[in-house]
């Protein structure tokens, strides 16, 4: 019974939304570099570009992409989420935001690999 | 209903471990209840702390399978599980030892958030007529009925990762304060509450308002120190 | 670092915010178009090549990315680490110039590629 007790006062959802934030937040910022590296290929000309863009065509390279966008999605309404918290008058459906969030998160990323295959 | 409540409870200080009483069940039967069985019929050793029983003192909060609850006002059967309770001293502050923590640290941010009231009359001063109406006056309302048991303080996350942190109901009674038409400390106390280890700390996870047993919103009145404060700043006030 | 450059960096992380808000919506919606059909560097280069629109566009987004993202980094250093605050201002610091210099080179990079 022991298990997990030291944890639990973080089961709610707006815990759970904290992290995604999170974690969303730290994988973007180390994104950044990798993303404007790729796109300074071009300036070594198309083909270079090219070839990054034809790597990137791997199945697993294009949910790993998918990912990125839930991860982006999920951060930009999550973060709506808050500056609507922080600067807009209390509303106590805080939880519905919640879900809301989540919910276009989740729908960006699938709309991504509908269509990306 | 099982006849025997299998109990663990933290004993020792924060290098202490858990151990296990056999309580008989009963109906209406609190966790408070269960502590004071095991002190007075198992073990007169146990320390732990209450006073009022009614859910006004604030004293008797406590770490309750797995989350910070006032025990006096939490029926077992709603937080037993296979007839098992495990208890332990609230997070966020050091064990002195079994169920009692230090709250020191929470008592004086308290006073560190700018919590004490600064009257700006005198006694021969008439009574401040405030509708209650008034906008301002509700949002003090709104937090007016914290007891200061340090169960948002224990749920906190933001405590646990930034000791230095205010923590929900330091802030809390700050906006009060800052609501109240009465005080006069103003922009100083902005001050106070601004900062890495004030408001602007504050991640929103909401484990203060989820666990609060007077169900006030701390998040939300951090949300309006947080307004505050912005405002403060972009005018040079701080 | 004072209470009062804090709260201010607090607040550039929220107003930063409220400006990739509108970018990042913007970026979502254009990289789920542009994917269909895959990418190739010669049609991004034709779509955003020589364009001052977007190069202005990319370059507000850039700058509010290195002003949002090494303030989120600060925190999180200064409450998952154990660094020194001087080393954690010291990441981030590092962090927004990296940012802000190769996002704002991969920008006047392509605009200086011309259209296509």
């Amino acid at each position: 019974m022991a298990v997990g007790m030291k944890t639990r006062h973080r089961n709610h959802s707006t815990w759970w939304a904290f992290a995604l934030h999170r974690i969303s937040g730290v994988v973007l910022a180390l994104y950044l570099p990798v993303h404007f590296q790729v796109l300074a290929l071009a300036m070594d000309g198309e083909a270079v570009l090219d070839g990054a863009l034809k790597w990137s065509d791997q199945p697993l390279v294009k949910l790993a992409e998918a990912g990125l966008i839930f991860l982006l999605a999920a951060h930009l309404t999550g973060g709506i989420r808050l500056l609507a918290l922080e600067f807009l008058p209390w509303r106590n459906w805080q939880k519905s935001l919640v879900a809301a969030s989540g919910g276009l998160s989740l729908a960006a990323g699938l709309l991504f690999l509908v269509n990306a295959f | 209903m099982s006849e025997i409540l299998v109990v663990e409870i933290w004993r020792g200080a924060e290098d202490g471990h858990f151990q296990s009483f056999d309580v008989p069940r009963l109906e209406n039967q609190t966790v408070l209840d269960v502590v004071t069985y095991v002190q007075r019929k198992l073990d007169p050793g146990l320390s732990y702390r209450f006073s009022c029983r009614v859910g006004m003192c604030g004293s008797c909060a406590m770490t309750v399978n797995g989350t910070p609850r006032w025990t006096c006002r939490t029926h077992v059967s709603r937080v037993a599980e296979d007839g098992q309770l495990q208890i332990a001293p609230l997070r966020n502050l050091p064990v002195i030892k079994d169920l009692t923590v230090d709250m020191r640290n929470f008592f004086d941010k308290l006073a560190k958030a700018g919590g004490a009231f600064q009257s700006t009359k005198a006694r021969t001063d008439n009574f401040a007529q405030i509708p209650p109406a008034d906008p301002r006056r509700k949002q003090a309302d709104a937090g007016i009925e914290c007891i200061g048991c340090a169960v948002c303080y224990a749920a906190c996350d933001v405590v646990t990762w930034k000791p230095t942190y205010l923590g929900p109901a330091a802030l809390n009674r700050a906006w009060t304060l800052v609501n109240d038409a009465r005080d006069g400390m103003g922009d100083k106390r902005l001050s106070l509450v601004a900062g890495d280890d004030g408001c602007i700390a504050c991640h929103s996870q909401q484990g203060c308002q989820e666990h609060c047993p007077k169900n006030l919103s701390p998040t939300a009145a951090i949300a309006g120190l947080k307004r505050s404060v912005a405002v403060a700043a972009l005018k040079g006030k701080l | 670092m004072s209470e009062v450059t804090q709260t201010r960096l607090w607040l550039a992380q929220r107003i930063s915010a409220m400006v990739l808000a509108v970018a990042v919506a913007i970026h979502l919606t254009g990289i789920i178009i542009a994917i269909q059909g895959g990418l190739s560097a010669a049609e991004i280069i034709g779509r955003v090549g020589g364009s001052f629109t977007l190069a202005a566009f990319y370059g507000v987004f850039v700058l509010a990315c290195a002003v949002h993202a090494p303030i989120g980094l600060r925190t999180v250093l200064a409450e998952m680490t154990d660094l020194k605050p001087v080393s954690v201002n010291g990441i981030a610091g590092a962090f927004a110039a990296v940012i802000l210099l190769m996002g704002m080179q991969a920008v006047l990079g392509f605009y200086g590629l011309g259209g296509g």
